[in-house]
């Protein structure tokens, strides 16, 4: 396959996959705004958590002045000129798309353009008359229709491989990323294991919301969600479809099956990560401090990507 | 003066021709509301499927669709084995051509056609001098665009040696009426043309020395207009649509960026002007082409097709000799008439054509597409004059033909059905040998009166039948 159109295709699902943990990471930042703050003020703290987690705070601050409930959460859902807004994603993901549209079958194609002319028309209702939450949900399902489209009528192709690499990728970084910052805000209540404050228990059951694995926490674990118990789920169960581990294991598998030795250094890389993961207990983790240790993932994870995109998405 | 004009469906008693009969009967018993849901139907089919075009020079870049006409124009298969012989003996004229004026040039040797007029040209490329071919192909795809005057007649238009476009309108049209309308295919035997993409990859694949040559379509990128065909005919062939970038030259061989690493290309169906293929060679400023190409293709490691050079061969002044080229190549008798035509660059037959410019189609010699040129009769007075400046100020870059008349086609217009002049493009594939499916591309102008089909002009199209008889 070109290494143009494996880029396109690359990017345009990561593009979705950011639109849909943007929505994500709102939604809940949005509806903890709501809750009383322990006296501690007004909610912005919540709704400034996305511009941490994205690094987007200088451009917003350039932008705008002064935090603000309502344009932080235009910055993040329609403004066109913040290139990590929900509405930048979707855009770009479309035109990756049309690229290559040839490479994809016309139900992925119909669905991702649909969801970009929707996407306008809502912009042009405006965040206040459709509702945030109500676009946050429907974020999530337009990325569910286009997955199960891809899932659904996609040859098993290196198309196909690309498409799951890009959403992988993205959600790898995502989930770390999620799980370091919900761990900062929550600062001292997150070291005392089983506490059970209010804020710790909504500041916990609100990660485990955004990244819908509410029902598996309570299932495998019967019980209050404290820092261990959360870490383990979100890096290391492999049955978790957006823990690190199911990640990791994931773009094992596909930059296995690419054909080619161009990419034996991102194989490799991937494929030590993966070593890495599946021989760390949680202890060692925390161990080694929690932020730390997710800090230093981080950018491992994008050294993963750099070493993608050189392997096989610009190759020479 | 009333033209006599030949109509493709009724003869000039009014009466149907026998080949339209069985469509004649079919279009009288079908409902005419059930016509225009169909039509609608087609209309909504092309659109989601994204079968469009881009209008230059149109501020808003608009994509449009063609039109497309349901009525077919129908070609009795008698005639259509005329044109076809017509069609391969000029192209094989045309490639023969090529070959001896990029090398012993016996042409100009025997004073058949003067060395100015084509080492003088603008299409004529110094680079191919003297370069061997694989089987001495130059214009592996060529599109020959043909007209038919008041008596019937066949006149070959212009040749197009280049990279001639709208073979994949001529597959959609079909694939549409077969699909809204499978009972005329039941009805009577038409010639099948599905086919032309499978002809074409062997084509492009016989022009290469190279056993299971690796081909590529390369492609100027999507904002170009013809980028759905580029897209569609590499997909139809299964090959990669690449652009520029995506490919590099190494060692004078060329290679694609894949995800598996580079992989050399063999074959390069280029929808790419000459001026913008290598920057190294031609127009530096390209942005679309490859650095070194021209090195890799002069060590002969890279087909090209069609080859560098050929527009030489189509440029409209050095057409008044094909008929000649098709004596001195082949010894035969040119099969295809030629349209009379005046060259602006000789003083008499410029004063010739400034006299007689109401009645005269006048062109530019290197234009195609419909673009600058200029229809006598269907232009006003201050149309006419403002072309005579330019033609006065550029004579050697205009020639002049009498109108002709275009045969017509019965055509659905507002009103309901009227006739409409089409012209017909059947494309000309030259491989291990020169081949061409049934039919071609016809383009219908849509106004009335009208005898510019050219899409960019508000041109339509109809899907083209040969039908046994």
């Amino acid at each position: 396959m070109l290494s143009r159109t494996a880029a396109e295709l690359y990017w345009m699902s990561r593009y979705l996959e950011r639109a849909e943990n943007l929505a994500r990471m709102l939604d809940v930042s949005y509806s903890l705004s709501l809750m009383p703050q322990d006296g501690q003020g007004t909610g912005l703290d919540e709704l400034t958590m996305p511009l941490l987690i994205t690094g987007n705070m200088d451009d917003y601050l350039a932008r705008h002045g002064e935090l603000d409930a309502e344009r932080l959460l235009h910055f993040f859902a329609f403004d066109g000129d913040n290139p990590g807004s929900i509405f930048s994603c979707l855009r770009a993901a479309r035109s990756n798309a049309h690229v290559v549209r040839g490479r994809i079958t016309a139900d992925m194609w119909e669905n991702i353009n649909a969801t970009w002319l929707e996407m306008r028309d809502i912009a042009q209702q405006g965040l206040q008359s459709y509702g945030i939450s109500a676009f946050c949900e429907w974020v999530k399902q337009r990325s569910h229709l286009f997955r199960g489209a891809a899932f659904g009528t996609s040859l098993r192709n290196d198309a196909f491989r690309f498409i799951r690499l890009g959403t992988y990728i993205e959600r790898a970084d995502n989930t770390l990323r999620l799980l370091d910052s919900r761990y900062e805000l929550l600062g001292d209540a997150a070291e005392s294991i089983g506490d059970g404050s209010a804020r710790g228990y909504y500041q916990w059951n609100a990660l485990l919301r955004a990244l819908s694995v509410f029902e598996a926490f309570t299932e495998i674990y019967r019980g209050s969600p404290d820092k261990r118990q959360v870490a383990e789920l979100l890096i290391l169960r492999e049955d978790v479809p957006r823990s690190l581990r199911a990640c990791l294991g994931e773009i094992n598998q596909i930059l296995a099956s690419l054909p080619g030795v161009n990419g034996r250094p991102a194989q490799r890389m991937v494929a030590s990560l993966e070593a890495r993961l599946r021989y760390t207990g949680i202890e060692e983790i925390l161990d080694e401090g929690l932020h730390v240790w997710l800090s230093d993932f981080i950018l491992l994870v994008r050294r993963l990507a750099n070493a993608i995109q050189s392997s096989y998405l610009e190759a020479a | 003066m009333a033209r006599i004009l030949y109509d493709e469906m009724y003869d000039a008693s009014g009466a149907v021709r026998p080949h339209y009969r069985e469509f004649a009967r079919w279009l009288a018993n079908t409902p005419p509301e059930q016509l225009a849901q169909r039509r609608r139907e087609a209309d909504l089919l092309f659109h989601r499927a994204g079968i469009t075009f881009t209008v230059y020079g149109d501020d808003q870049g608009t994509e449009r669709l063609i039109p497309f006409d349901t009525i077919p124009r129908s070609i009795p298969a008698s005639e259509w084995r005329v044109v076809e012989r017509g069609c391969i003996q000029r192209v094989k004229a045309l490639n023969m051509f090529l070959a001896d004026l990029y090398h012993g040039q016996r042409i100009i040797k025997a004073g058949i056609i003067p060395a100015e007029q084509v080492l003088a040209n603008e299409g004529y490329q110094m680079a191919m001098q003297g370069l061997d071919l694989h089987r001495n192909l130059y214009a592996h795809i060529a599109g020959v665009d043909l007209v038919r005057d008041g008596d019937g007649s066949y006149y070959v238009l212009e040749d197009n040696l280049r990279t001639p476009s709208g073979v994949s309108y001529m597959l959609e049209d079909r694939k549409m009426m077969m699909r809204l309308f499978p009972e005329l295919f039941a009805a009577q035997r038409i010639a099948p043309i599905d086919h032309y993409p499978s002809l074409l990859l062997s084509t492009l694949k016989s022009s290469s020395p190279v056993d299971d040559p690796s081909v590529v379509v390369l492609t100027p990128g999507h904002f170009n207009s013809a980028y759905f065909e580029h897209a569609f005919l590499a997909r139809e062939m299964g090959v990669e649509l690449v652009e520029g970038a995506d490919l590099f030259v190494r060692d004078e061989k060329v290679f694609m960026r894949t995800t598996a690493g580079p992989q050399q290309v063999d074959v390069i169906y280029r929808r790419l002007d000459d001026a913008f293929l290598d920057p190294l060679a031609f127009n530096p400023d390209s942005m679309l082409g490859v650095p070194g190409l021209l090195s890799a293709y002069r060590a002969g490691n890279v087909v090209l097709a069609n080859a560098i050079g050929t527009g030489v061969a189509d440029d409209k002044s050095v057409y008044p000799f094909v008929p000649d080229m098709i004596r001195f190549y082949l010894d035969e008798e040119p099969i295809l008439k030629n349209v009379p035509t005046w060259q602006c660059r000789k003083a008499d037959e410029l004063s010739h054509v400034l006299a007689h410019l109401p009645e005269l189609v006048v062109k530019e010699t290197q234009g195609s597409g419909g673009y600058g040129m200029l229809v006598g009769p269907a232009a006003s007075k201050a149309e006419i004059e403002t072309f005579r400046d330019r033609l006065k100020a550029n004579p050697a870059a205009y020639i002049a033909q009498p109108t002709l008349s275009l045969s017509t086609c019965p055509t659905f217009v507002e009103q309901g059905i009227a006739p409409r002049h089409i012209d017909l493009r059947p494309f000309v594939l030259s491989g291990k040998e020169t081949r061409l499916v049934p039919g071609g591309l016809t383009r219908v102008a849509l106004r009335e009166g009208s005898l510019v089909v050219n899409s960019s002009q508000g041109g339509g199209t109809k899907d083209t039948w040969v039908v046994e008889d």
